[in-house]
């Protein structure tokens, strides 16, 4: 169901499993914030990946996915591992204010 | 006159060609396909354990209504700046209208490791290729103990649920054999569950759980190493095997790259509703071949030809394309024990419990089970030659409806 969530005075809308469902209610301060909930320690590699995945999917209108990452943004896979542990996709996806990546229906 | 090129003669193009000629008797239409042999692909799910591979070609041209001209080439460059498609034979066709309906293909080459010689067709299989299928029969004959480890690499893949059809189908294989304990089955996919949809999820990976095969999910496979007979993931995760059957990634027709016309993944990006190119007016993809957000399936394909139709029409008498495709899909899904489970969807709605095709009567029953499903599944071959391709009318809605269907209360 459509609701919302507030952190230290952001309001942002989400959907059922916490993703952000309007891009325009990110900004970076909040992304430093969800990123310390969920213990990812931001450097400028995060924030590398997280600005292209924002200014990609302006364009595109779609989140890229892990190989849209590595064929156009240049980024190695591994080291997005490295950076988001676990899921990358998904949290590189929550921390940009994106939807969770389209992987197929 | 209107002059409609049409690439690739599979169940997308085929379906579009017949119903062309049929509407549009006076249009000049030209049908491309590099090769004459039409492989019905639901069938590739059944070849690993049972029947014979001739059986499921037939010629392409004999698909065709005869007013339309096919041509047997490959294609070797596309110009939508020029309407103008380049054969290998130094033949130039020229278009007002083109429609993409060259498919979706596995590539086991962008799996690092995959096709070393030591392990691809002997210990590592696909089975979305006819010569793929036919290796894995030649190795599941003699396969009877250790490790088989189902894997999907990424998606989209065509026909979403065929890998956890082959699990389930390999899990039968070996209980009939008496060989079941013998045989250890792993399902691995990139995705977070069974399915991609959320109570198909549920159903779909309980069932696997029924019968004894273990779910490992979010693999995102790096490589396969073949000395060791190991599927690697980014994250360090590493799935050993004897016998690997995996999904190979799917991109669109090499051809189309460069185009401007596709995705990173070399899909045509259309319009999800009219499907028209999102660059260019006077080209449309079908089936398999276009970006839109339903599976890859036969289904789909059916259910677009009609909405594609109205909208080549309007769009040949100057009018805009209005006829919206809903995302419709729908899908038989082997599970094992002479059954099959029906599954009902669209770009907004979920699979659901319920009957189909009739709110109410069924036969068929959706999400569950059922011997009639699964005898549904078989009586499609026929249906798909003598009455799918050729466009005579099937007791089917095109779009979506929700009657006759039962919500499910609750999160997944």
């Amino acid at each position: 169901m459509p609701a919302t969530n507030t952190i230290d005075g952001h309001t942002f809308a989400i959907n059922e499993e916490g993703f952000f469902t309007q891009r325009d209610d990110w900004n970076e301060e909040l992304a430093g914030i969800l990123a310390e909930l969920i213990g990812v320690e931001m450097t400028d590699a995060h924030w590398k990946a997280l600005r292209f995945m924002r200014d990609d999917q302006a364009t595109t209108g779609v989140t890229p996915t892990l190989r849209r990452m590595q064929t156009v943004g240049g980024f190695d896979v591994k080291e997005l591992y490295r950076l988001f542990p676990g899921k990358p996709a998904k949290k590189m996806s929550y921390l940009a204010g994106l939807p969770k990546p389209i992987g197929c229906v | 006159m209107t002059r409609l090129v049409i690439l690739g003669a599979g169940t997308a193009g085929t379906m579009l060609a017949n119903a062309v000629a049929k509407h549009h008797p006076t249009w000049s239409m030209t049908v491309v396909d590099a090769d004459d042999q039409h492989v019905y692909q639901p069938g590739l799910l059944f070849l690993p354990f049972r029947g014979r591979p001739d059986r499921l070609v037939r010629s392409r041209k004999a698909q065709l209504n005869p007013r339309v001209d096919y041509v047997n080439s490959p294609i070797t460059a596309i110009h939508p700046d020029q309407k103008r498609v380049d054969l290998g034979v130094g033949i130039i066709i020229d278009y007002e209208l083109l429609v993409i309906a060259t498919g979706s293909h596995p590539r086991p080459d962008l799996v690092e490791g995959l096709t070393d010689e030591r392990i691809w067709r002997r210990r590592a299989h696909e089975f979305y290729s006819l010569e793929g299928a036919i290796a894995l029969q030649r190795t599941l004959r003699t396969f009877s103990e250790g490790k088989l480890l189902v894997h999907i690499a990424e998606m989209p893949i065509k026909c979403p649920v065929a890998p956890l059809e082959f699990a389930l189908l390999a899990e039968d294989h070996y209980r009939k054999r008496r060989l079941r304990h013998k045989v250890d089955i792993t399902f691995a996919t990139p995705l977070d569950g069974a399915f991609t949809r959320p109570v198909a999820k549920q159903t779909l990976g309980d069932l696997l759980v029924d019968r004894s095969i273990r779910v490992t999910t979010d693999v995102a496979v790096e490589r396969i190493d073949p000395a060791s007979q190991r599927l690697v993931a980014y994250d360090g995760r590493e799935l050993p095997f004897d016998l690997l059957v995996t999904i190979p990634p799917h991109t669109g027709a090499r051809v189309l790259e460069g185009t401007g016309l596709v995705d990173d993944v070399g899909f045509v990006r259309v319009d999800p509703h009219t499907l028209r190119s999102v660059v260019d007016p006077s080209v449309f993809a079908v089936g398999d071949a276009t970006n839109v957000p339903t599976s890859k399936a036969g289904s789909v394909a059916h259910f677009q030809v009609e909405h594609l139709l109205e909208n080549l029409a309007a769009v040949a008498e100057g009018r805009e394309p209005t006829a919206r495709f809903d995302g419709h899909a729908n899908c038989f899904v082997e599970s094992g024990r002479g059954q099959a489970l029906l599954l009902d969807f669209s770009y907004d709605v979920e699979p659901l419990p319920g009957t189909y095709p009739l709110p109410g009567v069924g036969p068929m029953s959706l999400l569950k089970p059922t011997r009639l499903n699964h005898l549904g599944k078989l009586a499609f071959e026929p249906i798909y030659w003598n009455m799918l391709l050729p466009g005579r009318p099937l007791p089917v809605p095109t779009t979506l409806t929700l009657t006759g269907k039962r919500p499910v209360t609750g999160k997944d």
